[in-house]
């Protein structure tokens, strides 16, 4: 935990860090209480099919909690919930304490959708003034974070530019830049690397490293084991809606003698065809 | 109040960027131009013409405007998956409608206000009068008539899945009602049972947008509409708005937004 405390570097942050207790860092940001999502079938006669099927899940202040799974499992859905996207069959999703049908509680959340599309026809900056914007946030200091944010997805050059001329990999900054501009204190990220070149993938990383070292809490899905095994403390893996395994990273590894992509291909029950 | 306006700025924003606007402008400029260029018959009285066709264009155009800019707002937003990180903020549905609504009445308001200035020089060039009552009065009427037809197209939106559909529904409506709206209680005393009462229903519950139109005002000079009918129409076309607005919050606060 200290070290966790010491690696806090802005004045800002630290303050708010170090004021942090041993117990509130353990306040639980996230939770899911038998959470079950059921879908009508596309097939007529099919009947429902079941997305997420009672989940349990909790993630604490300071964390960065690893959402992992096959296509399909569940992860996407999950976040949809947890972001008033979808209502729930059954069960019920928090965020800091409050439920997810009230859109107070996304007061402090910053999402990264999958892919990220964005109007077009706005440059950067207009993108996240109108953001700041929808926060309600002071011109003055809507401007300051504008400017902080940009430099930090180094995007500080294309400002200007219109969205529409971007790469995958800008446009992937822009959503994350917009993710954080309300100084979120949980992120949460859906497949942020996806589609990335190598560059943009490690740029992406980095800036959800510095996140982790600022305290924040990050919830995200990724395909990339290696880069979640790298970056997070504890992760869960669901396979076909349901909660496969959940704990710290570095206890699984123990546990299981090998790395996380053979953790998670043996409890998904895969076979390699020899 | 804040997220109203900002995705309000963000419509009226599309609609400077976009060409459509300018496209219905250019061509409607064109076209009158053209024919205020040319002397028909040696016809003194031409300019009313002239301005009755001008002010043709510009109900068409502005019906355009108004139709395709709102029925493409919710389907773009989700088909472009924008409304995703909207809808992640502390924004809620009804919210979304509302600044939907605000920025495309406001966007169909600047565009009006274009078209007007234009009318106002052309005429004013040729007749050297500025009635600007008789404008401002043409403008605001036409201006809140647009508002109901943006409320009906942003209801459309939710219900329609294509854009396409909803663009052609709304407008067979809209010109429906500005045709035919005026005449239904006629053509209801006509009718034997149970189509009297079935037309005289429908009668009572469209919207009768042909009251708001008012171009004869401006073409032939008629005295001005007391102000006390323009509140009326405008109280009026309050409550149609906001019918249209609850019935579009209703049935989008129940739409999954991942579909």
């Amino acid at each position: 935990m200290q070290e966790k405390l010491s690696l806090c570097c802005s004045g800002n942050i630290l303050r708010k860090t170090a004021g942090l207790s041993l117990t509130a860092m353990e306040e639980t940001i996230l939770e899911t209480k038998n959470l079950r999502v059921e879908y009508k079938a596309q097939k007529k006669g099919s009947g429902k099919r079941v997305a997420v099927k009672d989940l349990n899940l909790s993630v604490r202040a300071g964390e960065v909690f690893g959402f992992l799974g096959p296509n399909g499992a569940g992860k996407t859905t999950t976040m949809n919930v947890l972001l008033g996207f979808v209502n729930p069959t059954s069960g019920a999703a928090f965020l800091f304490g409050v439920n997810v049908r009230e859109p107070i509680a996304r007061r402090r959340i910053g999402y990264l959708p999958e892919l990220t599309y964005y109007y077009k026809f706005l440059t950067a900056e207009e993108l996240l003034r109108f953001y700041a914007r929808v926060f309600g946030m002071p011109s003055a200091e809507a401007e300051r974070r504008i400017d902080h944010l940009l430099k930090l997805v180094e995007l500080e050059s294309a400002r200007k530019r219109p969205i529409k001329t971007y790469s995958k990999g800008m446009q992937q900054r822009v959503g994350l830049a917009q993710a954080l501009i309300n100084n979120p204190d949980l992120l949460i990220l859906d497949e942020p690397t996806s589609g990335l070149d190598p560059i943009g993938r490690m740029k992406v990383r980095e800036i959800i490293q510095r996140l982790k070292s600022e305290g924040k809490t990050v919830f995200f899905s990724s395909h990339e084991l290696g880069e979640v095994e790298t970056i997070c403390d504890r992760v869960a893996i669901v396979h076909q809606g349901e909660l496969k395994v959940e704990g710290k990273v570095a206890e699984l590894i123990e546990k299981h003698q090998t790395n996380l992509e053979q953790i998670f291909l043996k409890i998904i029950g895969y076979q390699a065809s020899s | 109040m804040n997220t109203i306006v900002a995705i309000c700025g963000i419509v009226i924003k599309e609609l400077y960027r976009r060409k459509d606007f300018y496209v219905l402008f250019v061509l409607t400029a064109i076209i009158t131009l053209a024919l205020g260029s040319v002397s028909f018959f040696n016809d003194p009285k031409i300019a009313r013409y002239l301005k009755e066709i001008v002010m043709l264009l510009i109900w068409v155009a502005a019906l355009v405007i108004a139709v395709t800019m709102t029925a493409r707002q919710i389907p773009a937003e989700r088909e472009n998956r924008t409304i995703f990180p909207l809808l992640a903020k502390p924004v809620t549905r009804g919210q979304v409608i509302a600044g939907k609504f605000l920025g495309c009445w406001l966007a169909c308001g600047l565009a009006l206000a274009v078209f007007y200035l234009f009318f106002g020089v052309v005429s004013g060039a040729r007749e050297h009068a500025w009635p600007v009552l008789n404008y401002f009065q043409g403008f605001w009427l036409q201006w809140v008539m647009l508002g109901i037809v943006v409320g009906l197209v942003l209801l459309g939106s939710v219900v329609f899945t294509a854009p396409s559909s909803n663009t052609t529904i709304t407008l067979v409506i809209v010109v429906g009602i500005l045709l035919l709206g005026g005449h239904l209680n006629r053509l209801a005393l006509q009718q034997a049972e149970p189509f009297r009462t079935f037309i005289y229903t429908i009668y009572f519950l469209i919207p009768h947008l042909e009251w708001y139109d008012v171009r004869d005002l401006m073409v032939y000079d008629h005295p001005l509409v007391p102000w006390v009918d323009c509140v009326l129409a405008t109280l009026y076309a309050a409550v149609y708005i906001s019918l249209l607005l609850v019935g579009t919050w209703a049935v989008f606060r129940r739409k999954a937004v991942n579909v």
